[in-house]
């Protein structure tokens, strides 16, 4: 049996050969990404029951309060932490393919021609290449969270260790994970030279490079634990969970 | 005792035909312990289609001659083993869809030799001394695994499905640029060739090349996005644009 072919004809979206789940990948993506776009932005509307205790939620981290600013003040931070992420190289592969859908998956055809087509380099997609400005933002914004770990062992003047000093360690140790990762990091410390200047620096860039190839690894955890951390800071504000002493 | 492989068959769809058309025409198949891919079409050419195009060369994966699309992926041939397939489904072997079908899996890949003569060669600093260190070899010997299967050209979607041939270079070259760029001793300044005629700018970080890889180069993390990250440093960072004017630095 033989089946008539026409290669060169243009193909409708979604057309391929591959026989595996191509379509999984993009659509944990989607679901993933938009859960916590979801959650995210109702945490930030809300503007109450951020902290608990010692505890603040890394979405009001630093806490911003002015007279003048009448919204909640997680959109005086948040701008920052979501520009580092919706311009990371990471998830521009994710969401070009899930949302966008070019391509939907590596071989699958996105049934559009090529005319229209110009990448990153026309509005709005440009702006991708501020990435290293959000990084320099976010990296400010680490040094915040981590005084905010020193804070969660501090209770009421006794040292402790609760459930949520555990969380607020676990999400700013891999928020930092993910910005030490970055692409745009390792690049500012080594790899824009073409020659390394000393030892020292080739050994920091090849810890970074290690830490660079786990780049969606620290990215999903990282997006988890930060929308975790505010989850439980919210429910043990809200009094439906207790926070447990660990020491 | 004789193998279980001696038992089994396979079915292969391979595409029989030219540019503008052609079939995929059924054949079956004997399978063998180790058997490859590429040895299945052997096996088809000497004994049920003599006439059958293919191209290769090494059988070894080292020289790239025998890129094709199995099951829709772009793959050698040569290291695609049958016991990676489901034998009990069809296994179809097509070319690369993105350049043109000179006749069944041979295709015409002469535009990647094209877009190669353009990339500015090895330019060295003049009075070189031409020591270099081993730290410094090491990040551009990666880029030199590279076998053009051109499997990364194939499967780029700027290439395959928005066909910018004129203005997009393709990852295979984006490799090689990142091996002279990054190279201690090279002089040569490809920047602006990178963004203005080779058109990194179209790709989007969709990593597919990456994928397809068979010498596992890390292309997007390891070539192009340090190059996208060089030509943010000439082009789109407001504060170094402001130093080099200031110090008057290229």
């Amino acid at each position: 049996m033989v089946t008539i072919l026409n290669q060169s004809k243009k193909e409708t979206f979604g057309t391929t050969q591959r026989k595996d789940l191509w379509w999984l990948e993009p659509l944990v993506y989607a679901i993933g990404l938009g859960l916590f776009l979801l959650y995210a932005t109702w945490a930030a509307f809300q503007g109450k029951n951020y902290e608990f205790g010692p505890y603040l939620s890394p979405f009001y981290s630093p806490l911003l309060i002015f007279d003048w600013w009448h919204f909640s003040p997680a959109f005086l931070i948040l701008w920052i932490p979501a520009g580092f992420r919706a311009t990371c190289y990471y998830y521009r592969k994710a969401y070009y393919r899930s949302y966008f859908m070019d391509p939907p998956a590596c071989a699958v055809s996105e049934g559009c021609s090529g005319e229209k087509y110009t990448g990153e380099t026309t509005f709005p997609f440009i702006f991708q290449n501020i990435h290293r400005y959000f990084l320099l933002g976010a990296t400010v914004l680490l040094f915040f969270l981590w005084s905010d770990v020193i804070k969660a062992f501090n209770f009421n003047g006794q040292f402790g260790v609760g459930v949520g000093t555990v969380v607020l360690f676990a999400n700013t140790f891999l928020l930092t994970m993910y910005s030490l990762s970055c692409h745009s990091f390792r690049h500012l410390i080594g790899g824009c030279m073409d020659s390394f200047k000393c030892g020292y620096q080739f050994k920091i860039y090849e810890k970074i490079s290690c830490a660079n190839e786990h780049h969606m690894f620290w990215a999903w955890t990282s997006l988890f634990m930060v929308g975790f951390a505010d989850f439980y800071i919210r429910m043990c504000s809200m009094g439906v969970w207790t926070d447990i002493r660990l020491l | 005792m004789a193998s279980p492989y001696r038992m089994k068959n396979a079915k292969f769809k391979v595409y029989r035909g030219n540019a503008s058309e052609g079939q995929e025409v059924e054949y079956t198949v004997p399978v063998e312990e180790g058997m490859v891919v590429l040895d299945a079409i052997h096996y088809i050419q000497k004994n049920q289609a003599p006439d059958l195009a293919v191209r290769w060369n090494c059988k070894a994966a080292k020289c790239g001659s025998c890129s094709a699309e199995v099951n829709g992926k772009p793959k050698l041939m040569c290291k695609s083993r049958l016991d990676d397939f489901n034998l009990d489904e069809e296994i179809n072997v097509r070319p690369m869809k993105s350049f043109p079908i000179i006749k069944d899996l041979a295709c015409d890949v002469s535009w990647n030799y094209e877009v190669n003569k353009k990339i500015k060669p090895f330019t060295p600093k003049e009075n070189t001394n031409w020591i270099m260190k081993q730290r410094d070899v090491d990040r551009v010997q990666e880029f030199r695994k590279c076998i053009e299967c051109f499997a990364c050209q194939n499967v780029c979607h700027v290439i395959r499905d928005h066909d910018l041939k004129p203005k997009f270079a393709g990852p295979r070259f984006f490799v090689r640029v990142a091996g002279l760029e990054m190279h201690p001793l090279d002089a040569a300044d490809r920047l602006s060739d990178l963004k203005n005629d080779m058109g990194i700018g179209f790709c989007n970080i969709t990593k597919c090349c990456t994928e397809v890889c068979p010498e596992d180069i890390h292309i997007t993390d390891n070539a192009i996005i340090p190059l996208k990250e060089r030509i943010v440093d000439k082009y789109y960072d407001p504060f170094k644009m402001i130093f080099r004017k200031i110090f008057g630095m290229q």
